[in-house]
């Protein structure tokens, strides 16, 4: 499979991201599953008119190439003009390009949230750089190639999303794609990989015994649940970082910080600061999303009650105080 | 006299285009257009204020906990809030990781590949360059994404990941580090030195901190097995040791408490004052104002702009085109070799990427000192409460160079954000007094067009250009 690469309105992360594959290393990952870069602007060696050349040939469908992957949002800006990124040394806009490369792609894949649905770049007030997603605004289909759009695979966009993406999410896509193909039952809603949305970032946390018994972090650093308080959005948002780790052993929330849901569309602006959980009435707004609001707070002032003391004091300290007690088989007593 | 224009100049994170003007083959003047804009300073006005932890990494998936380092200090700042010891120590290690993995990545799948080009066919050392360093299929590629991926393992413990991470605070870290995963720490350090030390120099770490001299440099390469002497040997002869040279004016803010903040020009260092940068934008898409020290500037939008040509403001200190980076920071520092290779030949394509890796085989065991000053059990994050009103500044040293942010908040919500960028520097255009930013400087006089040699990708890449942060 010939992948092509093109960054616009993002940060470069999801590559940054991608180079920290494991265990395997990436380039022998991809290489031993038949999967090449016909071109990627950070690690091809072609620059200037021989990556044009490159780009040209498969724009106007010379060369061939099975998957376009794009990473930034689409610049449509300003007044529909694209001149907020002009592809360098082409003076086009990189929309041009992009439009122009989808036909020939048997495969598109929006790689992290900014292409699949705009992302930071389409959050200032009033969306200037009139930034888009490839297929999506926000949660809104449409985007840059039109909620009709279909790669020759006869596959809408298919939506890697997450701020930056998982290596894994964007490698085993690839070989699935490679592989066997890739068909709208292995997609949801919102055009993402069930293979990593079909979980929620909540599957796994290593912080369940304090949401169990909902004890909750107070303040940054606490080892406690950062649902209540601190802005966790882990029981909604569809990803599966605690089950699959992050950099060998991590995720956020064992980096102590809150999932702000970066694989959904529109989490850049979530209507409340993003370390603070918004709570009508002391109860948080942001409750899991297919559990009946009553029957949580029910359970939650139940848990609250039977809360042991160990998972209490602990979830407002930084390191554990009280240690789970030892069962010790009887005879001495 | 002709023009030419040159891009996608690629192995850079982000877009980049050089348009030059060329006479009899070599460059008479050079224009570095970032044909990006981002908007971040806007998308952060109206926010509450530690929304920016959450917003500024997404600025850049390379120098990520860079920004939100840089948007922690300015923060504390504004709070009038001392992180703890631990949180201190764990920030010094997460920005370390960063920026030691950024050099690593800049070397081995940026810079190196340039000497596989079949333009160097004939030179003695190519067959060796080309089967070691050819993008993504040479042998150094397969081996450097492993010790890469290890090394970056220190994020999952430190940071829960990277990039974008918000573990980073004003009052430290949010991820406390027991007595147990210190030893995972140092263990995983070890098997990068282990790398360092086998294949990239060929040496002990301790060796190569200690070359104090261009000449004790090349004498300890010859005949050596390493990455970084196989660069030397095909730098030597390629000259460049020569090229590239900018302004040799330097500023660094200052990195880890091991190396300090000031500047350098002509021969001389000096302290650095904040007050003396301001943002120019008279050449960029921008609207034109007097320059504004950052504290009070503006970032509006002018897309139709005669005679503009990038989006990149020109910041400068005391009116004039300073240089950051490594080799900036080196120089500051006094390290002997940097310093010898500066006043030798000034800045150099060689004299940055030697302080690039130098950087390497000097923070490395730093950081192995850190882990064990690391008290677990102790506070990793101080509290503190938010002003309505404040204002804040943060500078810091990302790999590229002098990083900063500074915030004015008001009634609760940031009302002003700006930053400068490493690249922003580096890569500015002219000013309204028509001095040129570094690398348009130092691409004068080089060879360029038909049939000329690579020279100019490796003068360009020797920045190591950060385009998306410089456009934030």
């Amino acid at each position: 499979m010939k992948v092509l690469w093109l960054q616009s309105g993002g940060c470069g992360g999801c590559t940054q991201s991608l180079l920290c594959s494991e265990p395997r290393s990436l380039f022998d990952e991809l290489r031993d599953a038949g999967i090449e870069f016909l071109w990627h602007p950070a690690l091809s060696v072609d620059s200037g008119e021989e990556a044009l050349t490159i780009l040209e040939d498969c724009a106007e469908g010379r060369l061939a190439f099975d998957a376009l992957c794009i990473e930034g949002a689409m610049l449509r800006g300003p007044n529909g003009t694209g001149k907020f990124h002009l592809m360098a040394g082409s003076g086009r806009p990189l929309t041009e390009w992009v439009t122009r490369l989808a036909r020939h792609a048997k495969w598109v894949f929006a790689i992290g949230s900014c292409t699949a649905y705009g992302g930071f770049s389409a959050n200032t007030p009033g969306n200037p750089l009139e930034a888009c997603g490839l297929q999506f605004d926000e949660q809104t289909p449409g985007g840059l190639l039109g909620a009709g759009f279909q790669s020759s695979a006869g596959l809408p966009v298919i939506n890697i999303a997450g701020c930056p993406t998982h290596p894994g999410w964007v490698v085993d896509t690839l070989e699935k794609a490679a592989l066997e193909g890739v068909t709208t039952a292995d997609l949801d809603e919102f055009g993402r990989p069930l293979l990593y949305a079909g979980e929620l970032v909540h599957h796994g946390c290593a912080r369940n015994e304090f949401y169990e018994f909902k004890a909750s972090a107070e303040k940054q650093s606490d080892l406690g649940c950062l649902m209540e308080n601190l802005g966790c959005k882990g029981t909604q948002a569809h990803a599966d970082c605690n089950l699959r780790p992050w950099n060998g052993s991590g995720s956020c929330l064992r980096g102590g910080f809150a999932c702000i849901a970066c694989t959904e569309p529109g989490f850049e602006s979530p209507g409340h600061a993003f370390q603070e959980t918004p709570k009508l009435a002391g109860i948080p707004i942001g409750l899991p999303t297919d559990m009946p609001k009553a029957w949580f707070v029910a359970l939650a002032a139940l848990s609250k009650s039977a809360t042991p003391k160990r998972v209490r004091n602990n979830a407002v300290e930084d390191h554990p105080v009280v240690m789970p007690a030892i069962r010790k088989k009887g005879g001495g007593k | 006299m002709s023009r030419i224009v040159v891009g996608p100049f690629n192995r850079v994170e982000g877009d980049l285009e050089v348009a030059l003007d060329l006479d009899a083959g070599r460059i008479a003047s050079a224009q570095v257009n970032s044909p990006l804009f981002r908007g971040f300073e806007q998308i952060l006005v109206g926010r509450a204020p530690l929304d920016a932890l959450a917003i500024v990494p997404r600025i850049c998936g390379i120098c990520s906990v860079a920004q939100s380092a840089a948007a922690a200090d300015a923060l504390a700042d504004a709070m009038g809030l001392d992180a703890t010891v631990n949180g201190k120590i764990s920030r010094n290690l997460i920005t370390a990781t960063e920026n030691l993995a950024d050099h690593l990545t800049h070397f081995y799948l940026f810079f190196m590949p340039d000497f596989a080009r079949p333009a160097y066919a004939g030179r003695p050392w190519y067959a060796a360059a080309a089967r070691r360093f050819a993008a993504v299929k040479g042998e150094a590629a397969a081996e450097v994404l492993p010790a890469r991926a290890g090394f970056l393992r220190l994020m999952g413990f430190l940071a829960g990941r990277w990039p974008h991470t918000l573990a980073i605070q004003p009052g430290g870290s949010t991820r406390a580090i027991t007595a147990g995963e210190r030893i995972r720490l140092l263990a995983q350090l070890r098997e990068f030195r282990g790398f360092l030390e086998k294949r990239l120099f060929g040496d002990a770490l301790a060796a190569v901190a200690n070359l104090a001299s261009k000449d004790q440099l090349l004498a300890w390469a010859a005949g050596r097995n390493g990455d970084f002497p196989a660069f030397l040997e095909a730098a030597s002869d390629l000259g460049l040791d020569r090229l590239g040279r900018a302004y040799d004016s330097f500023l660094s803010y200052g990195a880890y408490g091991l190396f300090p903040a000031g500047t350098w020009q002509a021969g001389q260092g000096a302290a650095f004052d904040p007050v003396a940068i301001a943002e120019d934008t008279s050449r960029a898409w921008l609207a034109t104002a007097q320059p504004r020290h950052p504290a009070l500037g503006e970032t509006i939008v002018d897309a139709d702009k005669p005679d503009a040509y990038t989006w990149c403001k020109a910041p400068r200190y005391a009116g004039q085109s300073f240089e950051v980076g490594a080799l900036a920071r080196q120089v500051i520092a006094g390290h002997p070799l940097a310093l010898d290779l500066v006043r030798r030949d000034g800045a150099s394509v060689m004299a940055r990427v030697v302080a690039r890796l130098l950087e390497l085989a000097l923070v490395l065991p730093a950081m192995e000192a850190w882990v064990q000053a690391l008290q677990p059990g102790e506070p990793f994050c101080a509290h503190g409460e938010m002003p309505d009103e404040a204002t804040g500044a943060g500078l810091v040293e990302a790999a590229r160079g002098s990083l900063g942010h500074w915030l004015s908040i008001r009634r609760g919500r940031i009302e002003r954000y700006q930053i400068i960028a490493p690249t922003t520097w580096n890569f500015s255009p002219r000013d309204s007094e028509g001095q040129s930013g570094p690398l348009e400087q130092a691409l004068v006089g080089l060879p360029a067009g038909e049939g000329a040699p690579p020279t100019v990708q490796h003068v360009v890449r020797s920045f190591d250009p950060c385009m998306v942060c410089t456009v934030h």
